[in-house]
């Protein structure tokens, strides 16, 4: 089955990429943005049962695609091709 | 006396480290590849500066799984020195050896320069030879430097004194001017709270001559020295 997994600043954590974003898009006339938060989207392909698949992502995210420390992470899990 | 030098596949400083040692500290620095476990017989450790595998997903994120990173967790829970200096001190904080994270610089610049640090405490395997309050002048060279930490780590960190040293101006002062990359409380370096293992930004291998600009990075490397000549002493 596929993932994707979203991995995102912590709020409170200073993001410096999402502010300047945030500048870029009100320079173009985007005024009504704000709170812009720049993550990373992860896709892969699993092999397992689902519920056994959703548990070793959460390993895989908590020891090394996202850090504790200043990110959060999500993730979406389904047939291979379908999200 | 020797040093451990870790290569990892991207390190940068670390031919430099190891002339730093051998021929301006009198120190043997060895060489040692990422992938061995074996560290043989060092003193010290030191994983140096640089881009480990490319800094993908997060700086320091991916050195952390390298072979020889378990002889190194190894060597520091046995209470052995370790120092990490810049993409070292990344790693260091990725590997779960000290707190906090480094991230992006708030300029979202990469930052070259030579800047002014504060040593906060002089009893420390690091930093005995320096006085409480020194200010060292240091180059620093990174583009995740930012150091985080969430508020109760913050304050376990400064009321354990694990806090090192600070980026500061002539003053002696920690301004936001003087601070380079956005770090929390100007912070350049900690120590964990067992006090082996030391993290600092700044580059003290480049700092060793005065031919090369100042030689107060030399005071790290020879505090290490004297500590562990006196038996881990200050």
């Amino acid at each position: 089955m596929q993932a994707k997994v979203y991995v995102t600043p912590k709020a409170g954590v200073l993001d410096p990429a999402g502010k300047a974003t945030e500048r870029g898009l009100h320079a173009l006339g985007f005024e009504e943005v704000h709170d812009v938060r720049l993550g990373r989207y992860i896709t892969m392909e699993v092999d397992g049962d689902p519920v056994e698949v959703t548990a070793r992502l959460d390993d895989m995210c908590r020891q090394l695609l996202a850090n504790g420390v200043i990110e959060d992470y999500r993730f979406e899990l389904g047939e291979s091709g379908s999200l | 006396m020797k040093c451990g030098v870790v290569s990892f596949p991207g390190s940068l400083d670390d031919a430099d480290t190891v002339y730093a040692l051998n021929h301006v500290l009198g120190v043997e620095g060895v060489p040692l590849w990422h992938k061995q476990r074996n560290l043989g017989e060092v003193d010290w450790i030191l994983l140096p500066g640089g881009f480990s595998y490319g800094d993908y997903l997060r700086a320091g994120a991916l050195a952390r799984f390298a072979p020889v990173m378990d002889s190194v967790v190894e060597f520091a829970a046995n209470g052995g020195l370790v120092m990490g200096l810049c993409n070292g001190f990344q790693i260091l904080c990725e590997a779960g050896l000290l707190p906090g994270a480094l991230v992006r610089n708030q300029s979202l610049l990469f930052v070259c320069d030579e800047v002014s640090i504060r040593v906060e405490r002089s009893d420390t395997p690091f930093t005995n030879l320096c006085e409480t309050g020194e200010r060292l002048r240091l180059p620093i060279k990174h583009h995740d430097g930012c150091f985080v930490a969430d508020e109760s780590t913050l304050r376990r960190l400064e009321d354990n004194g694990q806090v090192l040293v600070r980026y500061v101006d002539a003053d002696g002062e920690t301004t936001a001017a003087a601070n380079p990359n956005g770090s929390l409380n100007n912070i350049a370096g900690i120590v964990n709270e067992a006090g082996n293992v030391f993290g600092m930004m700044p580059h003290a291998e480049h700092a060793c001559e005065d031919l090369l600009g100042g030689a107060d990075g030399a005071k790290f490397f020879r505090s290490i020295e004297t500590w562990l000549t006196k038996g881990g002493r200050a």
